[in-house]
């Protein structure tokens, strides 16, 4: 059978992900100091995992109402008012997902027709610009630079409207850079699109590990609030990321399209996950707080060591990750990782894995203990010196 | 300041420069918290915690619960730091419930604690009585878990 002809066109041309043999490579060494994952290395608070059990205990293992069960879209709502000062209505704008992640596919999904230009602003996660391309759509990416905090500029993304243009992304706080907007960054933005039809799918899944200042959330911002579908979720606020649950908010408008494709693709997220959720969106607020401050103080302690072994490293203001500049050893971002990886056993991410004008940069992830970073700083130090 | 002190408690080794980075804090600042705690006795100790089980060392651990009659004018004090003032006793707690002191030793072995509790300690003047347990095995101790350390879950994936 000729499985290339079986097989969909659009599916086959999505690139797999370049970091993959990277990955393998790291699977296949002993001993090996990572610094690369993209979840916490918190377990999920207990009392949030009682709650999972309680209700296993109680019996409720039947689907729940495809939006999610009334109680935590209504804890949702409370949630986003209570902590980012957003108003959304439980039962008309707020569907709970399988993770974030499914709230950007319905996203992409309900809006995109195939020829319309989805603006993926980068370094960026990967998955943006392969699940726009699945309806057909084209990704356009913009380059953000260091010397804006990799923030999106509105220059840049004046420059990349068309009229083609439907959707442009904003994956702020950011993964892999660690950058935030501002609402001055973001009213500026607001400013770009006054006038047009384009909307904006904010994935804010890093919203509440911002550190010095409070996150400002796209759907805040008069201009952009009506134009906005926001995609959150609990995975790394709540460190539940394997429960898979997450949800988006949409305007009236848009919510019953996606609501439509939701309940044909997925029914309803996780029954179990939802009832912890409630849990975490009731009773979670001090383990958030406590889980962000442990995470600050790792930035502080990472981000100063990379400076003082004399690796330039921007201020990373929200996430869990720092992108440090080191295109002055002259090497490629991916040499310089294989190396690293090889001859000092420690792992951290190309800068290239998530977008061309990552080259120069890499991704180093601090859901890690002060010690497990430390010992990795000693190592890198030790690579570094020999690279003059 | 309470977040210093939990992470000192956590890990002795953490230098005064990297704990001014995690808490933003200036090194001669956090140099004089430390010192006027160990001055004010808030700080009392800085030990390694070692897991014997996985040396050659023979020993065993017993927690001893004491009934004891405080003598009139002394208290507890007073029986409490005979009983502390033996190197044996690695820890004295002064509890309520069912019986006063728990008392925990380590000996090389079972017989010489055995040993230690029937000459030292039953016969000091205010005990009543004495009730000697061994423990077997030690799953947790000061925050920390002993046995084989849980391994990074997390696979490499974004």
């Amino acid at each position: 059978m000729d499985y290339e002809k079986i097989l969909s066109r659009t599916a086959q041309e999505i690139k797999p992900s370049g970091i993959r043999k990277f990955f393998d490579l790291i699977g296949s060494m002993n001993d090996v100091i990572a610094l690369t994952v993209g979840q916490p290395d918190f377990v999920t608070p207990w009392h949030i995992r009682v709650s999972a059990i309680e209700s296993l205990e109680r019996g409720n293992t039947y689907y729940t109402s495809n939006s999610g069960t009334p109680e935590l879209r209504a804890e949702i709502s409370a949630y986003m008012k209570r902590r980012f000062d957003l108003s959304y209505d439980p039962a008309s704008e707020i569907i709970v997902t399988v993770g974030g992640s499914e709230a950007i596919d319905l996203t992409f999904r309900a809006l995109l027709a195939p020829g319309d230009e989805v603006i993926v602003p980068q370094p960026a996660f990967v998955c943006y610009g392969p699940l726009a391309s699945l309806t057909g759509a084209t990704p356009v990416y913009i380059d953000t630079r260091e010397e804006d905090d990799f923030r999106l500029t509105p220059e840049a993304l004046r420059a990349a409207i068309t009229p083609r243009t439907k959707l442009l992304v904003l994956p702020y706080p950011n993964n892999p850079t660690g950058a935030i907007m501002t609402r001055e960054d973001l009213e500026a933005i607001a400013e770009v699109l006054e006038g047009t039809n384009i909307l904006v799918l904010s994935d804010e899944i890093y919203g509440e590990l911002t550190y010095g200042r409070q996150h400002c959330s796209c759907a805040a911002v008069p201009g952009l609030a009506e134009r906005t579908i926001l995609a959150s979720g609990f995975s790394k606020a709540f460190a539940m990321t394997g429960w898979r649950l997450g949800y988006v908010a949409a305007p009236a408008p848009i919510f019953p399209q996606m609501l439509k494709i939701h309940q044909y693709a997925i029914m309803c997220a996780p029954t179990t996950a939802q009832f912890a959720a409630v849990e975490a969106m009731t009773a979670g607020d001090a383990d958030v707080e406590e889980m962000r401050s442990e995470y600050n103080r790792r930035r502080r302690y990472l981000t100063a060591g990379l400076r003082s072994i004399g690796i330039g490293c921007f201020e990373a203001q929200g996430a869990f990750y720092v992108f440090p500049n080191i295109s002055r050893f002259g090497m490629t971002s991916e040499t310089f990782c294989e190396r690293l990886l090889n001859e000092y056993n420690v792992a951290i991410v190309p800068g290239s894995a998530f977008g061309a004008c990552g080259e120069g940069f890499a991704r180093i992830s601090y859901a890690y203990s002060v010690e497990h970073i430390s010992r990795a700083l000693d190592k890198i130090e030790k690579f570094t010196s020999t690279l003059g | 300041m309470n977040e210093l002190l939990k992470l000192l408690e956590n890990d002795a080794r953490l230098t005064p420069e990297a704990l001014a980075l995690m808490l933003d804090k200036e090194v001669g600042d956090i140099r004089t918290m430390i010192d006027d705690y160990e001055r004010e006795g808030v700080i009392v100790g800085y030990h390694t915690m070692i897991d014997w089980d996985k040396t050659d060392r023979e020993y065993v651990t017993a927690m001893i619960e004491i009934k004891i009659t405080p003598q009139r004018g002394r208290g507890y004090d007073h029986i409490a730091q005979k009983i502390y003032n033996y190197p044996e006793v690695e820890t004295l707690y002064l509890m309520s419930g069912g019986f006063d002191l728990a008392v925990f030793i380590k000996g090389r072995t079972m017989r010489e604690v055995a040993y230690f509790v029937a000459q030292k300690l039953a016969t000091l003047e205010d005990v009543v009585s004495t009730a000697t347990h061994f423990v077997l095995r030690k799953y947790k101790d000061n925050n920390v878990v002993y046995g084989a350390a849980p391994a990074d879950e997390r696979g490499n994936e974004f």
